[in-house]
């Protein structure tokens, strides 16, 4: 039988880790558990650490731009104390209810990738707890620093299956004086392509490009500009004019920014590829589906989420999973399956070709060799 | 390790890459003996200079099977002796791995060679409006595999971020001569563990970078640069927490004091305001609109914080000037000093003014005299302690104020280097910001890496550790181990 602990501290996370590699249990972190369901499904779980009592901001510094979170925080609650301070963590990500530690731990980026990357760049500390119950610690809390091994990095999207991240420490950006988002309709993928490239080409500066293209109808392209005043309006009149076409200009995001194509029950995907190809991953899904399947997401980053439905039988689903990938491997890109209903996990290969996967089995295999972590969750079965 | 086993790869090597790329002449050797940090020394067993990644991967396979420790090195600029070789040990040098191998400026990205100069990548993609941000100051010449190594920074990297934001893929070669790449070459990331992330910054301890695939930005549309000079340092550091406390994110924000101005002058004339107690270049980019509008709000922070006069550089060539006297300043040192030691660490940015009263009274103490050069804006301080070596005890104590400056950074809760790395000259220093615990964590990452601890052994850790059971590296363990030891003794 599962049973969840909810420990309150590092030290309790410790002791918890501890006992449970002591006695050859197995462990399956956990925040709000919004993303519970991406990656595969642990091959045993004795114990769900629930790491939602590592809550609360332990630092910030407003002048210096650095603030310590517990691992356990929403992300929603940092944001809020943040902006009390006229600054933000710049990270948005589509499960709202998430916390700091779980984001970090699938990777999970936004929209603001484009500008500020994901969690993974602004990451400047982190403290964590091994998989043999002891505290560890990398980078610090200044936003410049080289000292030691950049543990932290490896943690971000290692699924829990490395450490347990207990308290993080990020560099800060002040909130942007003004933000308007450019919206224009949108036809198809090699639309999107056009005016992507030309974006990128042009000195807009967007802080986030991204996508909506639903199964039916035409779709949206959204730029977020930030900045000043001054500087907002006249790089969003720059954008207007490079979009052409059917353009519109808000200082709200379109209702589906930020949001996932997907939900629980779904097959949720994520497709990665060079920002100059990502239209020929979304046509051979297209042609593989034999429809129009919902996109969403960073194309100014080149990764975009797209669903399948969970009601599709396994085969067909690895069929057009294939499909994209073999797209997708000559053109540097990925295609992972976050999620997949329960009935077809371990008949669907999540995760696809991993170059460099025999060294990731080491670093699991020193980090956690009595796999007590979340075995079986990440790619290569690690 | 043996001389014959150094003498038989050298013979094997010739053949496989050519006499040329072979270098046994033990005065040839010397010319590698120390990278930027000059007071280390050791002359590697063997020199070789291969010209592709397959050929760097021939001398480490053969470094394997002789159980040989092996230090990559760039263009030797680095200033932790992190390319400081192994006695008895392999060089491995990359200067002829000098190739862009793809510029695609529709993904924003390049695939270069290690050897490739920093700036090379800037220049090959200027005329079409777009640079690679990361810019040490040694960018004409540094290697972009030793900027992988060192995850260096520059003084743009307030705003810009540092070279790990900026590399998304790496093909490596490990210590046991597998080239695997990692990471992407044109998507924003690839599956599973980041392991670019933990490689870049790893002072090559974990393998040798072989191809690097980086970031390319778009050139801003407008640069202001801006120079403002105060009476004091205090007044200029306030100037620069004004200017980030208003939300304003410059490119690059560095100060000056009084002893670095002098420097500069004598070395570069670069004719800073006379009567500077320090003075603060703030550089602006975006959109000319917002450019200028900061700018604005620089000029009046400035003018608040006590600012006499300030200077804007109206065109590329008046920015220059500006930069003139500040990318001089290391080297210009040595217009007022016979010798000096480079130090780098970082405080909160807030601590600024406190620990640079710190620093002076360290120094009035020590009856030494430190030049501050530092990039404000993220609290990277250069101090330079100025000593003369014929004065008996002079240097012992310009090392005192040195180690006592890092002591200071870790004590404000910062860091002891904030660009210039650990390598050998601060491992020493490591477990005074991490715990025992912390560092034995790291080096699982090496022990997966690098279980025979051949790469680049001596540099980073203090103590290095042991990886388990690994039978089949054992005999190659126990040579390195002891390069490692020796490493040690010479440098600390």
């Amino acid at each position: 039988m599962v049973k969840t602990v909810q420990p309150s501290s590092a030290a309790e996370v410790a002791e918890v880790l501890r006992d449970a590699s002591a006695a050859g249990q197995t462990v399956v972190p956990r925040g709000a558990g919004t993303k519970f369901d991406w990656g595969d499904a642990p091959s045993t779980v004795d114990l769900v650490l629930d790491l939602r009592e590592l809550r609360g901001l332990a630092e910030h510094a407003p002048a210096d731009l650095v603030a310590t979170v517990g691992a356990g925080t929403p992300l929603a609650d940092l944001q809020a104390a943040l902006a009390g301070a006229g600054q933000r963590l710049s990270v948005e990500v589509g499960s709202t209810a998430a916390t700091v530690g779980g984001m970090l731990a699938t990777g999970e980026g936004g929209p603001l990738r484009v500008r500020h990357g994901t969690g993974r760049d602004l990451l400047i500390g982190v403290e964590f707890v091994r998989a043999d119950g002891v505290i560890a610690h990398s980078g610090g809390r200044v936003v410049k620093n080289v000292a030691g091994y950049d543990v932290g990095k490896l943690l971000c999207g290692s699924y829990g299956t490395l450490g347990v991240i207990t308290s993080a420490t990020f560099r800060l950006h002040p909130l942007p004086a003004a933000r308007v988002w450019v919206c224009r309709t949108v036809q198809t993928p090699q639309d999107i392509h056009s005016l992507v490239g030309a974006l990128l080409e042009s000195t807009v500066e967007p802080t986030a490009v991204e996508v909506d293209l639903p199964a039916l109808g035409p779709g949206t392209l959204a730029v977020l500009i930030e900045g000043t005043a001054g500087g907002v309006t006249k790089r969003a009149k720059s954008c207007r004019e490079l979009l052409a076409g059917d353009v519109s200009t808000a200082d709200t995001a379109p209702p589906w920014w930020n949001t996932y194509p997907f939900e629980p029950g779904d097959v949720a995907l994520e497709l990665v590829a060079p920002v100059d190809a990502l239209h020929a991953a979304v046509y051979a899904l297209h042609d593989a589906a034999g429809a129009a399947v919902p996109v969403r997401g960073s194309a100014g980053a080149g990764v975009v989420y797209a669903t399948l439905p969970g009601s599709m039988p396994a085969g067909p689903v690895a069929a057009i999973v294939d499909a994209v990938r073999s797209v997708l491997l000559a053109r540097d890109g990925s295609c992972v399956v976050l999620s997949v209903p329960p009935a077809m996990r371990g008949a669907v290969d999540l995760w696809g070709p991993v170059p460099g996967l025999d060294l990731m089995r080491r670093v699991k295999e020193q980090f956690d060799p009595a796999r007590t972590l979340s075995p079986g969750r990440f790619v290569g079965g690690i | 390790m043996s001389t014959s086993s150094v003498d038989a790869l050298a013979t094997r090597l010739r053949t496989e890459l050519g006499p040329g790329a072979v270098v046994t002449d033990e005065a040839a050797r010397r010319t590698y003996e120390c990278d930027g940090l000059t007071h280390y020394r050791a002359i590697p067993e063997l020199v070789v200079l291969p010209d592709s990644a397959e050929e760097v991967q021939a001398v480490v396979r053969g470094c394997r099977e002789y159980g040989l420790p092996f230090v990559a090195r760039g263009s030797g600029t680095g200033l932790s002796g992190g390319a400081l070789p192994v006695a008895g040990g392999v060089l491995i040098v990359t200067s002829r791995l000098r190739r862009i191998l793809e510029l695609d400026l529709r993904n924003g990205r390049a695939v270069v060679e290690p050897g490739v100069a920093n700036l090379a990548i800037s220049q090959a993609v200027a005329e079409a409006g777009w640079y690679y941000a990361p810019d040490p100051s040694s960018q004409l010449v540094c290697s972009i595999g030793g900027n992988v190594a060192e995850n260096s920074g520059g003084a743009h990297c307030v705003k810009y971020g540092f070279t790990v934001h900026h590399v998304t893929g790496l093909e490596v070669c490990t210590s046991d001569g597998e080239l695997v790449w990692l990471g992407a070459r044109k998507s924003a990331r690839s599956v599973g563990y980041d392991l670019v992330g933990v490689f870049v910054g790893s002072e090559g301890t974990l393998g040798i970078a072989t191809k690097v695939a980086v970031r390319l930005l778009r050139r801003p549309e407008a640069v202001t640069t801006i120079l403002a000079a105060f009476r004091t340092v205090a007044d200029a550091g306030a100037a620069t927490s004004a200017i980030i406390a208003a939300g304003l994110t410059p490119a690059a924000a560095e100060i000056m004091d009084a002893l670095a101005i002098q420097a500069a002058e004598k070395a570069v004339n670069c004719h800073y305001p006379a009567g500077a107690g320090a003075v603060l270049i703030v550089e602006l980019d975006g959109s000319a609109v917002e450019v200028a509008e900061e700018e604005a709000a620089v000029r009046e922070l400035c003018a608040q914080s006590g600012s006499f006069e300030l200077r804007v550089a109206a065109d590329a060539a008046e920015r220059a000037e500006i930069w003139k006297g500040r990318k001089s300043a290391f080297a210009a040192v040595g217009r007022i000093s016979p010798q000096y030691i480079v130090q780098d660490g970082v405080i909160p940015r807030t601590a600024l003014a406190e620990v640079l009263a710190e620093i002076s009274a360290l120094a009035d103490r020590a009856g030494i005299r430190v030049a501050n050069v530092f990039h404000a804006g993220d609290g990277n301080l250069h101090p330079l302690v100025l000593y003369d070596e014929r004065v008996p005890g002079e240097h012992a104590a310009a090392e005192e104020v040195s180690g006592a400056i890092l002591d200071l950074c870790v004590s404000r809760g910062g860091s002891i280097t904030g660009e210039h790395g650990v390598g050998v000259d601060k491992a020493a220093k490591l477990p005074r910001m991490f715990t025992a615990d912390d560092l034995d964590t790291m080096q699982l990452v090496r022990c997966a890496f690098d279980p025979a601890g051949r790469a680049n052994p001596g540099k980073v850790f203090p103590t290095p550790r042991l990886c388990g059971e690994a039978p089949r590296h054992r005999s190659a363990g126990d040579a390195v181990e002891q390069a490692a030891q020796r490493a040690g003794i010479e440098a600390w």
